[in-house]
């Protein structure tokens, strides 16, 4: 290895100062894993805004069954006649909404934005490992998204068997609709998907592994950098077994095999031919990957919101090597629990017992992570910035959709709650919600680094508070369905005489996710205005620690024009008491020796000073509000 | 090598202190390709047991239906295919391995010698492969049905258990049809080998291409020969793990 010759960033970046290359290799085919990002950010966020449509249309639907909806039938044709959407549309709206969310936005648009752009920036790195495998982890999921959207326009509809896509409905093509073409449209876009998710997740594994700069030790790492790994570390492990699980239920449908079908009876004969197998087999390889993709979701929002809490509170991460650890632990105890979204399925009672005990125990450290973040905030200098107001809102919402975790995840119980709202209620919280504000968090602290200019901060503010209010307006009312046993993916309340009570419930509810939708508007504006015609930023708007703020605004293939700076400490040296400035970043070299053991760990300062705050925390946070009405650039 | 290349030290790429793995990216990004793909064959191999435990006596005994040898008509001749089969893959991975070191040493004539071996290795094995599908194939077995059935134990612990109604009695051959994921799960999961072994041999004619055309020896090391020859590696172990599961269990 050390005679190795190796084609390096830093060789390209020397040929680029010459030669600014054609537009298709910057905008389109770049291998630049900064542009990478703003690609995945963009789809991401026009993914979003297509899933967060079709929310809102079959919320429409359960709010008011009976009432005709002219604009739909405008724009949904025959899927929606007299403006009444279709009861197998509906369907299919629920499921690709599912499969855009879980996988689109908060997959490859969370995890694919801010790995690409944060790995190599806060490592110290030209760029990722392989380029090249970046940019084609970009266009499998592009291909992807296409292959996904396309399946709107096919005749039979997109598939409608829940983002599961559990068998025996989407295994047998004639059972509904959508089961048709449909599915194996859905099926191919998961392809690819898992292509582009395995090409992206072994390049951030190896680039964090061995691209780090001098004096970037594991343990000096951002915990941003520490949630990427291990989601990507997640990502390459469980996905292929989705991709295993796809390609049985590929052979069952288009190719006649019986993997996941057994006996099916229709009026006492048995309706299949091709009999055998078990759909309960695809449960169990589905989850394998489904529960692993929550934490493939959460992990890097709770890497975001380490950093941006930790930034804003100017103080030092509290308990840096728990939270590491308690990535660990989530990392690894999310693959061990699969089953108790199985718990119904027949499972024996000891097995489901074992599940539910390795999920509650998940309960620790995301407990560990979220004391550590409240004692992170405490007596800091917390300046409220629309990204801490997001990182802090992530923080509300994992504590409590966490908390319905634990009633989900006891195997008595949900035997009541299983498929109703409660559990709609609880992931909509936990990790839709929660992740969204890590992702909002993650693009309003890096919007500068991203674009060169500053957002709005009011607009931030407006768009805060009112998807915070909206989202629990939403999904807190959707608890006491659950308990009631409203079954989710239902179509029309009204024709069950028991539901018929929760209707003024239905209608608050789709009121608030239509406000929530509309407040996405502020965001879209703000963030395509700002693109533009923002405040140009300053090189380290957020007075931070880490490497990202150290390469120059103006974007660079090999990100820094000169060497690549060197580490001295950890990033989260905030407030040190010898020092003037409140904050230390990582590349200014300094005599650390008295903080510092005999192995070169970093030691936490002994003594900090008074922190010369002039408002309490809980003022500052109000004042945030109190700006929302000032109508003053922040 | 071009203008764009540099020659760079450990110290640049590596700067954190001691390599975790002390092997470059491009054998590390091989390394978790290969520790995803073993999570994919694992889901297959996890779905064959599942379905085939929950069939318990009543699935085909392996040695009874690849019992065939070319140009050995009639004879009953247990596995010994499929065990002429392994014995060429692992051949080739032992050929593979003398490829690898002897680019340790930077013979490109060994290398290349090698590494053609090994090339015809894999040729050879995907032949047999298709051999034994073909003879599977002829026999009555596909993705929708298979005519290997069960034995008369087997039977009568099928109806006890209660899915006799699975088996029907076939005319031609006088036995009843058995359990048919025993084809379908047959050729998914051999086939997915195959087509590992396939895209291995693609690989390594390139790299061979490569060897002959001095790539390598213009680069000054061969890491691209190791590269392949750990997937190589991987598709061999991959395939003892089919073998005792589909032939020998």
């Amino acid at each position: 290895m050390s005679t190795a010759t190796i084609q390096t960033g830093h060789a390209n970046h020397d040929a680029h100062e010459h030669q600014e290359p054609s537009f298709v290799r910057k905008y389109i085919f770049s291998t630049d894993h900064k542009m990478i990002s703003k690609q995945f950010l963009i789809t991401g966020i026009i993914m979003g805004c297509l899933g967060m449509f079709m929310s809102v249309l079959f919320r429409l639907q359960l709010a008011w069954p009976d009432q005709s909806f002219g604009f739909m039938e405008t724009i949904l044709g025959t899927w929606a006649k007299d403006g009444k959407l279709d009861p197998n549309f509906y369907m299919a709206l629920v499921t690709i909404h599912g499969t855009i969310m879980v996988f689109y936005v908060l997959t490859a648009g969370l995890s694919g934005t801010f790995s690409n752009l944060l790995i190599p920036l806060q490592v110290g790195a030209r760029d990722m490992a392989s380029p090249f495998m970046n940019m084609l982890s970009y266009w499998f999921f592009f291909i992807s998204s296409v292959t996904l959207l396309s399946s709107f326009f096919i005749e039979t509809g997109p598939a409608s068997s829940g983002w599961t896509v559990y068998p025996p409905l989407s295994a047998l093509p004639k059972a509904m609709p959508g089961s048709g073409l449909g599915t194996t449209l859905w099926l191919l876009a998961i392809v690819f998907f898992i292509v582009s998710s395995l090409l992206g997740g072994i390049n951030y594994i190896s680039t964090i592994l061995n691209m780090r700069t001098k004096g970037m030790s594991m343990n000096r790492m951002p915990l941003t950098l520490w949630a990427f790994f291990f989601t990507a570390i997640l990502g390459v492990l469980s996905f292929p077994v989705l991709l295993g699980g796809a390609l049985f239920l590929i052979f069952d449908r288009s190719f006649g095999t019986s993997f996941y079908l057994s006996d099916i009876y229709l009026q006492g004969i048995g309706a299949l031919t091709n009999v055998g197998g078990s759909p309960i087999l695809y449960q169990h390889l589905f989850w394998f990957l489904g529960h692993p993709e929550v934490y493939i979701i959460l992990l890097p929002a709770l890497g975001i919101t380490s950093e941006v809490i930790a930034t804003n509170a100017r103080k030092p991460i509290f308990g840096y090597t728990a939270m590491v650890i308690s990535l660990m632990a989530i990392a690894f105890l999310s693959f061990i629990v699969w089953g108790h979204h199985m718990f119904i399925t027949g499972m024996n009672p000891f097995l489901g017992t074992v599940f539910m005990y390795v999920t509650l125990i998940i309960a620790v450290p995301s407990a560990v992570k979220t004391f550590n973040y409240i004692a992170t905030l405490w007596k800091g200098n917390i300046r409220f910035t629309p990204a801490m107001l997001f990182a802090i809102g992530l923080v509300s919402f994992f504590i409590s959709g966490g908390l319905t975790g634990i009633y989900l995840g006891n195997s008595a119980l949900d035997i009541n709650l299983h498929d109703t709202y409660f559990v709609v209620a609880h992931f909509h919280l936990v990790m839709g919600s929660a992740a969204i504000f890590g992702m909002m968090s993650g693009i309003y602290h890096w919007f500068p680094r991203m674009f060169g200019k500053m957002m709005n901060n009011t607009l931030g503010y407006f768009h805060f508070w009112f998807t915070f209010i909206a989202a629990y307006m939403v999904f807190f009312p959707m608890h006491f369905m659950g308990l009631a046993g409203v079954p989710r993916r239902y179509y029309q309340f009204t024709l069950i005489p028991e539901f018929g009570v929760w209707m003024d419930v239905n209608v608050l509810i789709t009121v608030s996710a239509i406000i929530g939708a509309l407040a996405q508007i502020l965001f879209l504006y703000n963030f395509f205005y700002s693109i533009f015609k923002g405040k140009k930023a300053v090189q380290n708007p957020w007075e931070s620690n880490t490497l990202e703020w150290t390469a120059p605004v103006k974007h660079l293939h090999g990100n820094w024009p000169g060497a690549i700076p060197t580490v001295y400490r950890g990033a989260y040296e905030y407030s040190r008491p010898d020092r003037e400035e409140d904050f230390y970043p990582q590349h200014i070299p300094g005599n650390d020796n008295e903080h510092v053991d005999d192995h070169g760990y970093i030691l936490p300062t002994p003594v900090r000073k008074e922190i010369p705050v002039a408002e309490k925390p809980a003022t500052v946070f109000f004042t945030s509000f109190s700006r929302l009405f000032s109508f003053k650039r922040a | 090598m071009t203008d764009n290349t540099i020659i760079i030290d450990e110290q640049t790429t590596w700067a954190g202190g001691r390599s975790p793995f002390n092997v470059s990216y491009g054998k590390l990004m091989m390394w978790l390709f290969l520790l995803s793909d073993t999570f994919t064959f694992s889901c297959l191999l996890i779905g064959y047991g599942a379905i085939r435990f929950s069939y318990g006596e009543g699935w085909p005994d392996p040695s009874t239906v690849f019992n065939h040898f070319p140009f050995a008509h009639g004879m009953n001749l247990p596995l010994l295919f499929v065990s002429l089969m392994t014995f060429i893959l692992i051949g080739s991975s032992v050929t593979m391995v003398l490829a690898v070191e002897a680019g340790h040493r930077n013979s490109k004539k060994e290398v290349a010698k090698y590494m053609l071996y090994t090339i015809v290795g894999g040729i050879m094995f995907l032949s047999c492969q298709a051999w034994e599908w073909s003879q599977f194939i002829g026999e009555g077995a596909s993705l929708r049905e298979n005519l290997f059935g069960l034995t008369e134990a087997g039977k009568i612990k099928a109806a006890g258990l209660g899915f006799a109604h699975h088996y029907t009695w076939i005319e031609g051959v006088d036995r009843m049809a058995g359990p048919v994921p025993f084809a379908s799960l047959f050729f998914i999961v051999t086939g997915f080998h195959g087509f590992h072994v396939f895209s291995g041999v693609v690989l390594n004619i390139i790299i061979y291409i490569n060897t002959i055309k001095g790539t390598y020896e213009r680069r000054g090391h061969y890491e691209m020969v190791e590269k392949v020859g750990l997937y190589w590696h991987f598709v061999d172990l991959v395939w003892v793990f089919v073998f005792t599961f589909y032939y020998l269990i």
